[in-house]
């Protein structure tokens, strides 16, 4: 920004407007962490101070790692996670190319019935879904979920690509039909790179819904194999005692393989190679 | 060897029809120009013929072989895009080799081929850069390279010099036309600005609303434009039209070029004002305001004193006058 469109007042206010937001963002994921590291009653006591030495406690984590098999558990999500969002992107990717690049009868109507699922949610095929996966012998099998979580995120994944689709260059699409690339070598070497960034959006937009789901796993795959970190976590909520110590502890491992997969797409939002290579 | 044949060719999207049947003969080694106003599909028979669009009925002939369904890969064409359509992650040889290595010509004759296009147009230096890492003028002149490297019987460039700044353009459109003698390959070049397609071309296809409107030498179209419409997109300022009944002519309109007026402060056949004058050195154009021919534009070559409010006398050079009837044709061209 230039200094003669800036006042420090202006400024000032900006700074303290996104402050203000961010220690709000922050303060639900700091009470969390902060009080899974304190002791029981020190947790009821203060639940906004920080650990001391007299309240500091591992017993939250050390209950997390003997009860139940919480690294399975983390396979589980991490496993639906990461295959859900390698499908979306990929058939999202795929139908939103061929709704943005060809002209075929019924393209609008397609993609309007493509993007119907953002309006519908897909709990209320529930039952319906829940049937279909006792037929098909899917139920307590991570693909039951990776197959929801799929349906689920598809129709964002193609209302946003085939927006950004449309704005890559013809000319270069062109240019790699004159040299002799196929459509898919077209689609998977010119254009989606150029879409990277919104790829990555997607996926951010994708991976919270799934990770943080209750829903499904408790519905389609509560059994002890393939259980998910947020379903896992639910043994120590009981209807009259709750374990905080543990419920704290396990939100807060449940916090990090997101945050790490958010820093590996969030480094692509900000990559972009586009540059240059159209007017 | 790279002629061209075009056979009543009709292009429609949903019922708006865009080409209205287009016959066209190219010998090899011709470079043809197709010029006309935005609209007039110049681009939509370009990707006709480059295999990019499917042409509603019609037949697009290559070396006299129909080429209607093959790919445009298929095709022995080479395309150059206005917007260099240059691969963003490929290095500026990879670019230029793409074509060749999906063809699957061997590597050893892929870096020559590279490496003498390179030559040619002075790319070496920047053969292992990414197209961002590169200015306007490089990048489009590695498209060209990559048109150049396929060894094509067609080039097609669609508007190239249009992203480039009015220096650079001169500079890519000399290199153009040295590429054409040294290659003595078909070229096929769309444009707007009829000072490309004059100086480049040998032929210029005049296009307008779908159909063409004359084709002929560049001095052909200058000296004898066979209608209205040519007539005045050829040659720049545009030619004066007067309406012929205002002195007297059978011809419904009569067409005189700037440059064939001489003016004079002491007498000639038509009085008018000078509204405004602009300099240019090498040529000075008068807008006159005459009572009996109405707006005329003289292009006067060097210097002259005139201001605007002048008065001065206008007289046409003789043979300098075409004749239009009343549908736009011409009915004896002036020389």
């Amino acid at each position: 920004m230039s200094k003669a469109r800036t006042s420090i007042a202006r400024t000032g206010a900006v700074h303290v407007a996104l402050i203000a937001y961010t220690l709000v963002a922050l303060f639900p994921v700091f009470l969390t962490i902060a009080n899974s590291f304190k002791n029981r009653n020190a947790i009821f006591r203060e639940p906004l101070a920080i650990p001391t030495p007299e309240s500091f406690s591992l017993i939250g984590y050390e209950t997390v790692l003997k009860q139940g098999d919480f690294i399975g558990y983390f396979q589980n999500s991490v496993v639906v996670t990461v295959v859900s969002i390698a499908l979306v992107l990929l058939f999202g990717a795929m139908a939103a190319f061929a709704l943005s690049e060809y002209r075929f009868r019924g393209n609008t109507l397609m993609g309007l019935y493509l993007a119907l699922g953002i309006m519908i949610p897909i709990r209320l095929g529930t039952v319906a879904i829940l049937q279909g996966m006792v037929a098909t012998n899917l139920v307590n099998t991570l693909t039951a979920l990776i197959l929801v979580y799929t349906a689920q995120g598809l129709p964002l994944a193609v209302f946003i690509l085939s927006e950004f689709m449309r704005t890559v260059s013809d000319d270069l699409k062109n240019a790699g039909r004159v040299d002799g690339l196929s459509e898919y070598a077209i689609f998977f070497r010119l254009v989606l790179p150029l879409v990277r960034p919104a790829m990555a959006t997607v996926a951010v937009f994708t991976m919270i819904p799934i990770w943080n789901d209750l829903w499904f796993p408790l519905i389609l795959a509560p059994a002890e194999t393939t259980k998910t970190v947020t379903l896992g976590s639910q043994i120590f909520i009981g209807q009259f005692v709750t374990n905080w110590n543990a419920v704290l502890s396990a939100l807060s491992l449940a916090i990090f393989p997101v945050l790490v997969l958010y820093v590996i797409f969030s480094r692509q939002l900000i990559r972009g190679i586009t540059a240059g290579a159209v007017k | 060897m790279g002629s061209l044949q075009l056979q009543s060719i009709r292009k429609a999207y949903g019922g708006h029809e865009v080409l209205k049947g287009i016959d066209l003969e190219v010998k090899d080694g011709e470079f043809v120009i197709f010029v006309g106003p935005s609209g007039c599909g110049k681009s939509t028979l370009l990707r006709t013929i480059a295999g990019l669009e499917d042409a509603t009925s019609g037949s697009v002939q290559i070396d006299g072989v129909e080429v209607g369904h093959v790919a445009p890969a298929k095709r022995g064409i080479a395309m150059v895009f206005q917007s260099y359509a240059l691969y963003p992650h490929l290095t500026v040889k990879d670019n230029m080799g793409l074509g060749l290595k999906q063809a699957g010509v061997p590597k050893p004759e892929i870096e020559e081929k590279v490496g003498k296009a390179a030559g040619m147009l002075s790319l070496e230096p920047y053969l292992a850069r990414r197209p961002a890492e590169l200015s306007g003028g490089q990048r489009q002149r590695v498209a060209i390279g990559r048109a150049i490297v396929r060894e094509p019987k067609l080039f097609l460039f669609d508007e190239p010099l249009s992203n480039l700044d009015a220096a650079l353009r001169v500079n890519t459109r000399l290199e153009i036309a040295r590429l054409h003698r040294s290659l003595k390959a078909t070229m096929i070049y769309v444009t707007h600005d009829q000072v490309e397609a004059m100086t480049l071309a040998d032929k210029i296809v005049v296009l307008n609303g779908g159909r063409i409107e004359q084709v002929g030498s560049p001095m052909e179209l200058y000296n004898r434009p066979a209608n209205l419409f040519v007539a005045g997109f050829i040659g720049s300022p545009q030619m004066n039209f007067i309406d012929g009944e205002r002195f007297g002519d059978s011809a419904k309109t009569v067409g005189i070029r700037p440059e064939h007026i001489g003016l004079s402060r002491d007498g000639g056949q038509w009085k008018a004002k000078v509204i405004h004058v602009e300099h240019l050195g090498a040529d000075t154009i008068v807008y006159l305001e005459s009572d009996e021919v109405g707006p005329l534009t003289v292009r006067l070559f060097g210097e002259h004193r005139y201001a605007a409010d002048d008065v001065v006398h206008a007289t046409p050079v003789i043979g300098g006058m075409h004749r239009f009837d009343a549908e736009g044709r011409v009915i004896n061209s002036g020389r």
